[in-house]
Formats: structure tokens, C-alpha cells, sequence
């Protein structure tokens, strides 16, 4: 597959490509997913938060991160529970809508939501839907030898369906790619940390988030041009509150809410779309096998989130090394409604953070919400008493 | 058998000792709480205790605990202590309650609960793991996850002797034995492969004879209720396994059955209607709840909840006592696994419990509190209509939580269920 899927920036100024960039992850029809199908290219949808996406790389398929969307769930509704998140029902409702076509859908064990999505899913598709089965004790010393079992596990699966064999060579290619992605994605961070007046809390979102809707060369051809355009912009500094904003690994905050939040702090840091940022360094070409490789990056170099359990990561106390390491004084503790892990989470957070005497705005949102009147007011106000406290 | 044993109290012996037992557990843990006391925390889905009682750790179920807070009627009181700590509404009840009891020092209407000294606890639940991490951070005690992979898609178990089985047994054995120099390190006692052999074989034959009960009740009648003695029998096989006062309480309780089956003696007076049940019980109105069923002569047969809530049990795994550390890990791989299938992939257990226990109706109970066992039901159900032509009931309420509890409103769905169900009886009359 070569055919760009994503062509409407090129060519564009900076200003242009920002916005075209909005247009598509705004898009719920998905465009360039159907393009990359259009030309014959298939596409492997993988659920929030964390998949290895070089595997599926690596077969010349499209992985495209299922993450929800805001529209009406008119047919999942019937397929599940009352008490749930919406990501869970929209992610299913994309394709019963017709809105994506798969030819296999991975989901994880990330909460007890998710990991039900493989048997619906299998029950409504003839295609492989299944889970991966990603370690949840991260401690383990037979951890990253397990990972590596269940990824030859997945990319078996991946091989069949393409009908040939993933090379080393394929697998040491598609990890390039990931690597020179994750790293403009951390020069995209280090903007918003040591510049924030340079690039809004929304603008560094949709240039990340195109990445799961298009292929990865693609994107870091994106992030190739539009990194120096945005350090050269002239913006000012403004007087506003540096904060990390927590809550946004699964379910994703509407755009607004985003645009919203932006309007009134500096957002250094956050957690939205961790997933594709979850590895923090390059996984390395050489050594044991690439496979290997990549299953110790995802447990030996990488974030934390609430569905992740690892000793060595109490997520208080990476919230709080976060929040030091961008240098903010304040936190958002934000949690999609109905999501446990992100709701148990937070009695952790604020009582952690009410201990460091950091000052903090906790919320919850829905992908579908379209008001929010009532939440910028609120923020203007605990900002506010920050500043002129 | 002899019409004596009867007079020797052998029907209805499963009940009594079950209760028994069951107040003997509490009373056990009340005292270690007295005397400040090691115990180990864990979940009914993969409990470890065949390890933990090596090292002599008192064992609490903190889902038990909890449940029992709700049958007792007070578990309004713990949620709303732990929604004051900050804890959402929207999150598992069985969590706050326990939050709450921990908050108020141990303090359970059935006695006084320990205080943690390691949790341990399996994948099957992802709230399972978010639990721990609160005892974690309240007491700073050692918390171990014990990652049990299970299964990937349906219909695609593997078995020992296949690439993938290998590779997930490997993971599960690497993990037994980390938790067992855990245990050795939080115990200062040197782990003892014979005791665990012993208690091994104890699980055994539990595990026989909780298989051997569940298939007894393919009897017509019906010789135990799913949902209420199942209960019952449920609460001392997790909270005795291991032990010779739990497998012979299982060894008795078939001998019961069989007895009761060879003598026509069922659970109901007039069994009409023979029921399934998907779910965790609706604990708040624990009783009515289930005459709401029984009054109008349906009985519950079997349900997915004494599947999983057993751990698996309900396969009759036995360990291989010739190698058993081997062989332990590849029991908690299958039983867990299976615990995992009876919820995330159930439409096919369940149509295999339909044929072979005759039921005529399966009745669905998604809760507010658990999306392990509610996420997927509503779609299970679809396609369980479209692969048999039995009556299914959805309806929805709390395991812990009476204010999403609506009493009048579950009565009339199952009013008016059971007139369907004897429509349909009329009918097949006719048509005969």
C-alpha cells in the first residue's frame, strides 16, 4: 500500500493543515480509513489504550485505533447494559453503522468493559475479534517472555490474513517508523511544556490523534512539516496557569471540552491518547528479537495510566512526578462517565493531591457532550482563585 | 439407601452445615481481627488459597464480606461512607462496602473482619486489581497480581501439549512460584510442597463434588435452587477450599443429592417452570427476589454465577498430585479461565445448559455494580434467541445498592414473564 490517504494538508500553511487535521479526527465517517480500503489496503481495529501497532504495521495493514466517536449509539444500544461508558457502545456502533469496516478486532483486559467488547464483537462479525491479553502483572520476571509469546500469538493471527509471513526485516522496519513517530510526538509535548503559547491544548491534540487514522508514514510526514512551522510562530506568552490534564487514556473528551480548557490554562501535559505515546523511548533494532523488544518497551519504557497495574508505578506518584516535570501548578482530574478504572482513580489522585497541597478541578465528561457553559465557568472560577489567590 | 437417612438428617444437611461452616469462617476471622492477626485478601475468581493455606494465612473474601452486608441489610450505610470519601456512585458497590468497613476499622454485622496483610488476587475482574491498589495505599501492605490469560476469542481454548496453552502455563507457573517466596517473606515460614499436596488433594475433591452436585440437578424435579442454596454451597466452596471440613462438606452434599434424586425430592413442591439464571443475585432483596420466581413455581436449575463465582470449580478440575506445582498452575490457568468464559462468553455455556437441564427459561440480571458480568449480557442474549427458542426475561437491578433497586418494577417483568412462560405451556399442550 502506498496511496496517501491523507492529502489535504499538503501544501498548506501552517493555520490550514491545523484545521484540516480537526476536519478529519472530527470526521466520524472516517474518510481516510475508507480510502486506505478503497485501494485495496486492510484495516485492523484495535480498542483503547495500548496495541502494538508495528505488528500490524509490518503485514501492510492499516491499524486504526478504535477510540469511540461522538455520535448516537442507535444499534449498540440494543447490544448492551444501561451502566456503561459510551466509548464502549460508539466503538461498536461505527461498524454495525457501517461506518468502519474491519477485517479483525483486537481489544485488551484494560477494564472489565473492554474486555467483553471481543465476545460482542465476535458475536455480530464473522472476522477474528479477539483480546490480547497484555500482562497485568508487569512485575512478573516471566512478563516480557509471556508478551512476547502473545504478540507471535497476534501475529500469527495478522499473517493469516494477509496470507504471508511477517519478516524480522518487516518487523525491524515497521519499529522505525513507531520510533521516529513517538519522537516527533514527544517534540509535539516538549512544545506544549516549554512553549505552550506556541501550540493550543487542542491543536497538539489533533496532530496527535490523526496518527490512529492514518498510516504512520504518513503522519510522521505531518509531524515532519508542521513541528518547525510551529516553533516559528510568534504567538506571546500569555498569564495563564500551567496544569496537567488526567483522565483522557480511554474515552476521549469532546474537541470542544478540549478547546474549552485551553481557553482558560496552559495544559503542559496530560494523558489523552496515552496509548500511542506509551513507550517513552526508541525500541531498539537490534538484540534478542524484535518481538522481544517491543514487549520489554511496553513493560520496562513506558507510562503509566489506571489500567495498567505495576508496583513500580503507583499512579499518584507519577501523577505527581508529571505534574513536577512539566513544571505546572495545578491538575485536572477528569474521568469519563461510567469508567471505573478512571473513577477509582481519581479518589486516589485528589486525595494525593489534597496531601501535596496541589490545587486541582476535578470533572467528568461524555464524548457526546455538547454544553460546556457550565464547565468553563467553573474553571474560570478555580482559576482565578489560582491566580489571584 | 435406607429411608433412615433421612431421619438421619441428610436432606436438607447441605444447608444447615453450609450455614455452619459459614458462621465458623466468620467467627475465625472476627478472632484473628481480635488478636490483630496476618490474613491474606482475595477474590472468589482465583483465590490462591491452595498457597496461602500452606503458609497458614486466614483467608477473607472481601466480595463475600461485602455481599453479606447487603443480605444483612446495611449496605446503604457502607456506600454512602465511602461516596463521602470521594468514591463515585457509578463504581462497584462490593469496593465501597469494603472501603467502608476498612474505614470503620473491620466493623461487619457478621463480626469483626482482619485487616490485610497481602492481597492477592486474579485478572478476572479488572476491578479486582483497583480494589487491591486501595488496600495497597491504605495500609501498605504487599499486593500481588496473579495474571491468568484467558481465552482470546470464542471457541478457541487451548489445550496443554499447544503453542499457547505452553506459553500462558509458563506465565502462570513463573507466578506461582514468585507468590510463594512472597508468602515466605511476609510469613518467615518455609514453603512445604507435602502440605500443599495435601491441601491439593482436599481441592480435589471438592472439585468432584461441586461437578457431581451441579449435575444432580439436571433432575426432574430440581433438587437444590441455583440461586439460593447454590448460594449456600457457593460460600464454603471458596471459603473452605483447601481444607478437609470443605471437601468432605462437598463429599456429603453429593450424597445428599443422590439421595434426593433417586427419592423424586425436589427444591419446589409443584416445579412448573425451570429457570436459568445469568448474573450476580440481586443481594438487597436477596429473598424476595428469588420468591418473586419460586411463588409462581419456577425454581433456578443452574446459573453462570456458581460457574464463575466458583473459580471454575464447576469443571471438576483435579490436580496431578505427582507434580504439583506444575500441575496447580495449569489448574489455575484452566479454572480461572473458565470462570472468565462463563462471563465473557456464555452464550454458548448457556446453550449447552439449556439442553441438557431441560430449562425452560433463562432470566438475565445485569447490575448497575459489576461490568464484568453485565457488559456483554444484552448481546448474549440476542444470541441465545437466535440459536433456541427459549423465553428469556432482562431485567435489571443492583447486587449491592437497593436505591437501583425498584422492587414493584421487577415483580411486574416477572409476572408477566411467567404468563408468557405458561402460555407457551398451553400451547405445546395444544400442539400436542
Amino acid at each position: 500500500m502506498t496511496k496517501q490517504v491523507f492529502t489535504e494538508w499538503q501544501d498548506q500553511p501552517l493555520e490550514e493543515i491545523l484545521y484540516e487535521c480537526r476536519e478529519l479526527v472530527e470526521d466520524a465517517d472516517f474518510p481516510t480509513v475508507r480510502r486506505w480500503r478503497e485501494a485495496g489496503g486492510k484495516v485492523v481495529g484495535h480498542f483503547q489504550v495500548y496495541f502494538p501497532e508495528e505488528i500490524v504495521h509490518a503485514a501492510g495493514m492499516l491499524p486504526f485505533k478504535v477510540r469511540g466517536a461522538p455520535i448516537e449509539s442507535v444499534q449498540a444500544d440494543s447490544r448492551f447494559g444501561s451502566y456503561l461508558c459510551s466509548i464502549l457502545k460508539t466503538s461498536l456502533e461505527l461498524v454495525l453503522s457501517k461506518r468502519i469496516e474491519l477485517e479483525m478486532f483486537v481489544t485488551h483486559p484494560i477494564c472489565d468493559a473492554a474486555r467483553n467488547l471481543a465476545a460482542v464483537w465476535g458475536r455480530n462479525y464473522s472476522y477474528p475479534c479477539e483480546i490480547l491479553y497484555l500482562p497485568q502483572n508487569a512485575n512478573s520476571n516471566f512478563a516480557a517472555e509471556y508478551l512476547r509469546g502473545e504478540y507471535e500469538r497476534l501475529k500469527r493471527g495478522v499473517e493469516k490474513i494477509v496470507g504471508r509471513e511477517i519478516t524480522e526485516e518487516d518487523l525491524r522496519h515497521s519499529l522505525t517508523v513507531f520510533n521516529e513517530n513517538r519522537a516527533l510526538l514527544r517534540e509535539i509535548y516538549a512544545i506544549k511544556k516549554e512553549s505552550p503559547w506556541l501550540i493550543s491544548t487542542d491543536e497538539a491534540y489533533v496532530l496527535v490523534s490523526v496518527g490512529g487514522l492514518i498510516p504512520r508514514e504518513e503522519h510522521n510526514d505531518l509531524l515532519r512539516t508542521v513541528i518547525p512551522l510551529i516553533k516559528k510562530r510568534t504567538t506571546k506568552p500569555q498569564d495563564k496557569i500551567r496544569v496537567v490534564f488526567e483522565g483522557g487514556f480511554c474515552e476521549q473528551p469532546p474537541l470542544d471540552l478540549i478547546r474549552t480548557i485551553g481557553r482558560s490554562c496552559y495544559v503542559v501535559d496530560d494523558d489523552l491518547l496515552i496509548g500511542m505515546r506509551w513507550i517513552l523511548e526508541d525500541v531498539p533494532l537490534n538484540g534478542k528479537d524484535p518481538l522481544y523488544n517491543l514487549a520489554e518497551a511496553y513493560l520496562e519504557k513506558s507510562s503509566y495510566s489506571p489500567v495498567q497495574h505495576d508496583l513500580r508505578k503507583p499512579k499518584e506518584k507519577m501523577l505527581l512526578k508529571r505534574i513536577e516535570n512539566a513544571g505546572a501548578t495545578a491538575a485536572i482530574i477528569t474521568a469519563a462517565k461510567m469508567c471505573e478504572p478512571g473513577l477509582e482513580e481519581q479518589v486516589a489522585y485528589t486525595h494525593c493531591l489534597d496531601d501535596e497541597n496541589i490545587a486541582y478541578f476535578v470533572s467528568e465528561f461524555e464524548e457526546n457532550m455538547t454544553s460546556f457553559d457550565s464547565l468553563e465557568i467553573q474553571l474560570e472560577t478555580f482559576v482565578e482563585n489560582l491566580l489571584f489567590d | 439407601m435406607s429411608k433412615n437417612v433421612l431421619d438421619d438428617g441428610v436432606v436438607g444437611r447441605g444447608n444447615k452445615d453450609g450455614a455452619a461452616l459459614f458462621r465458623e469462617w466468620f467467627q475465625e476471622l472476627h478472632q484473628v481481627a481480635e488478636n490483630e492477626g496476618p490474613s491474606a485478601y482475595v477474590f472468589v475468581m482465583g483465590s490462591m488459597a491452595e498457597i496461602l493455606r500452606v503458609f497458614d494465612l486466614p483467608i477473607v473474601f472481601p466480595e463475600i464480606t461485602s455481599l453479606q452486608m447487603a443480605v444483612r441489610r446495611v449496605a446503604h450505610e457502607y456506600l454512602s461512607d465511602a461516596e463521602d470519601y470521594g468514591y463515585s456512585p457509578d463504581i462497584c458497590g462490593y469496593v465501597k462496602a469494603d472501603v467502608a468497613m476498612q474505614l470503620r476499622n473491620g466493623e461487619h454485622p457478621m463480626g469483626r473482619i482482619p485487616k490485610p496483610t497481602i492481597g492477592v488476587y486474579t485478572n478476572a475482574c479488572n476491578t479486582y486489581i483497583k480494589w487491591a491498589e486501595i488496600w495497597e495505599r491504605m495500609y501498605n501492605i504487599p499486593i500481588f497480581t496473579f495474571d491468568v490469560p484467558g481465552t482470546r476469542a470464542a471457541g478457541t481454548q487451548t489445550w496443554p501439549g499447544d503453542l499457547d496453552f505452553e506459553n500462558d502455563h509458563r506465565y502462570v507457573l513463573a507466578q506461582t512460584k514468585e507468590l510463594i517466596a512472597l508468602c515466605e517473606e511476609i510469613t518467615g515460614l518455609k514453603f512445604d510442597i507435602d502440605k500443599l499436596r495435601e491441601i491439593m488433594g482436599h481441592a480435589n475433591r471438592m472439585s468432584r463434588g461441586w461437578k457431581r452436585v451441579l449435575e444432580l440437578n439436571q433432575s426432574r424435579p430440581s433438587l437444590f435452587n441455583a440461586l439460593t442454596d447454590g448460594t449456600i454451597y457457593l460460600g464454603v466452596a471458596n471459603s473452605f477450599r483447601g481444607t478437609e471440613a470443605g471437601a468432605k462438606y462437598f463429599e456429603d452434599l453429593v450424597e445428599e443429592m443422590e439421595y434426593k434424586a433417586a427419592n423424586g425430592i425436589g427444591t419446589l413442591t409443584d416445579e412448573q417452570y425451570r429457570l436459568i439464571f445469568v448474573g450476580v443475585p440481586c443481594y438487597p432483596i436477596f429473598r424476595r427476589f428469588n420468591e418473586m420466581f419460586t411463588n409462581l413455581n419456577g425454581t433456578f436449575i443452574n446459573s453462570t454465577y456458581l460457574w464463575f463465582a466458583s473459580g471454575g470449580t464447576n469443571l471438576g478440575f483435579e490436580y496431578d498430585l505427582d507434580r504439583p506445582l506444575e500441575s496447580l498452575a495449569e489448574g489455575i490457568l484452566i479454572n480461572v479461565r473458565d470462570a472468565m468464559d462463563s462471563m465473557f462468553f456464555q452464550d454458548r455455556i448457556l446453550i449447552d445448559m439449556i439442553d441438557t437441564y431441560h430449562a425452560d427459561g433463562v432470566v438475565y440480571h445485569p447490575i448497575k455494580s459489576c461490568r464484568t458480568t453485565s457488559t456483554g449480557m444484552a448481546d448474549n442474549r440476542r444470541a441465545l434467541m437466535a440459536a433456541r427458542d427459549v423465553p428469556s426475561l432482562f431485567i435489571e437491578s443492583d447486587m449491592m445498592d437497593r436505591r437501583v433497586v425498584s422492587e414493584a418494577q421487577l415483580k411486574n417483568r416477572i409476572d408477566a414473564f411467567f404468563e408468557g412462560l405458561a402460555t407457551r405451556k398451553q400451547q405445546a399442550v395444544i400442539a400436542a
